[in-house]
């Protein structure tokens, strides 16, 4: 019964949350720029519109694939509400964001193809420091399950801070924000018009903004692990890693792909490999 | 909800002088922030619901402005910026332009001037959005826009 709630907690109660995220991603962004801004529900309005319109398709397929990424972002928020497998929460947030791409390169598009080839390059970016997180938390508790944190009251950000410092740059890249949104974003339309997601249109469009606040939830959940312990803690790491993403993204250009994969593979790879060693030498368990 | 809250505008330009392309920017600058109304300039016609165009058209550009009208999902508006965009404005009468934008397809709003003030161009946009209320109601489609029959005429 009680599992039951949580799942309709989840589906029901994710994308009102996601939804003022992105709300306040809007609004905090445009007074950070001396704006007066959208309203705060503005991504609930753009949803609603969007369900509205006409659907033009390329092919019949294009609208499949945002099933299927809806889908797993779903799987994998409850996969991690209901505290399982770390690794196997990655590789079903990665199918997530393949189908995407796999969405993106069907409809042909020039725009699309160069929007899925770079998101290609951030999946190659921020994919081994996830793997590393669930590595570190392996090594930590003798199981990849989430479910053994809890077994102490030191927060894992005690163990592991370096991979930390790391995930809040793949938060960035993650939330597809300046200086990493190369793949798509509502800023880069002078170079590659919408990215991933440019052949999208009406209630397919729509599909992929409902998609995205579950998966704001969902990666937002990543961070509160960090402090799992204590849930007022968690939502602190969570709102500052918010906020940093935010700020960043106001305060960045985008710079060229070639950066990013270059930043993650040296700087975010060697302090998250350092942090386990620091781990595997003192031999450092959660007991 | 309604349509009204949330416009997406796609910004054409179609043989302008620059100059209200410079207004229609200007529009989205946080002195005028047209995002409090929900405005967002969305690069491809497949998520935009208003269209607004600049400049007149010429028989090179005419078969790109039929295109990217077609391309916009129903219902959609379109709102044309500018002397020329209405009328042709002073390159009413070049050998190369056929005309205002509602020579080719179909136009909803018209904001006149040369060039109009940003204040203006909002106050189109605005006037659009009850239009695209209208036509959502009246479940009114534009009609597909066939791409021949702007051809360069022989005796030009």
């Amino acid at each position: 019964m009680n599992e039951i709630l949580k799942i309709l907690l989840v589906l029901i109660g994710a994308p009102i949350l996601g939804c003022l995220i992105a709300g306040l991603d809007r609004k905090i962004t445009s007074r950070l720029q001396h704006r007066v801004g959208p309203p705060l529900l503005q991504p609930y309005y753009d949803v609603s519109k969007l369900l509205q319109k006409d659907n033009i398709v390329v092919n019949k397929y294009q609208n499949v694939y945002v099933v299927i990424y809806v889908i797993f972002v779903i799987l994998s928020l409850l996969m991690l509400v209901f505290e399982a497998d770390m690794l196997m929460i990655i590789f079903v947030y990665t199918i997530a964001s393949v189908a995407l791409i796999v969405g993106g390169m069907s409809t042909g598009s020039p725009y699309a193809r160069i929007g899925s080839s770079r998101e290609i390059m951030a999946i190659l970016s921020y994919e081994p420091i996830l793997v590393l997180y669930a590595v570190a938390i392996y090594m930590l508790t003798g199981t990849f399950k989430l479910s053994a944190l809890d077994k102490t009251s030191t927060p894992l950000l005690m163990y592991i801070p370096l991979i930390f410092i790391a995930m809040l740059v793949v938060m960035n890249i993650k939330f597809k924000k300046s200086p990493f949104d190369y793949s798509t974003s509502h800023h880069a339309h002078q170079e590659l018009v919408k990215g991933m997601f440019t052949e999208y249109s009406g209630p397919g469009m729509a599909g992929i903004e409902i998609g995205h606040f579950y998966e704001y939830v969902f990666l937002l959940s990543l961070m509160f692990v960090f402090w799992k312990v204590n849930i007022i803690m968690g939502l602190i790491l969570a709102v500052i890693s918010f906020l940093f993403v935010i700020i960043m993204d106001n305060i960045t250009a985008r710079v060229y792909w070639q950066w990013m994969v270059k930043t993650s593979w040296t700087v975010l790879l060697v302090i998250s490999i350092v942090n386990i060693m620091y781990l595997y030498i003192f031999n450092i368990k959660i007991m | 909800m309604s349509l009204a809250k949330s416009p997406w505008i796609i910004h054409v330009n179609c043989n302008s002088c620059n100059g209200c392309d410079i207004e229609v920017v200007a529009c989205l600058t946080p002195l005028y922030d047209a995002e409090r109304f929900g405005v967002l300039n969305i690069g491809t016609p497949k998520q935009a619901d208003i269209m607004v165009v600049t400049g007149s058209v010429n028989y090179k550009n005419v078969n790109v402005l039929k295109n990217i009208y077609n391309q916009i999902p129903d219902p959609k508006v379109v709102l044309a910026v500018g002397a020329c965009a209405s009328t042709g404005g002073i390159f009413h009468d070049c050998y190369n332009v056929i005309g205002g934008v509602d020579q080719v397809i179909p136009v909803d709003a018209y904001v006149p001037g040369c060039c109009p003030k940003p204040e203006a161009i909002l106050d189109g946009v605005v006037a659009a959005l009850s239009i695209l209320e209208n036509k959502k109601k009246g479940n009114i489609k534009g009609k597909e826009v066939p791409l021949k029959g702007n051809e360069v005429p022989s005796n030009a």
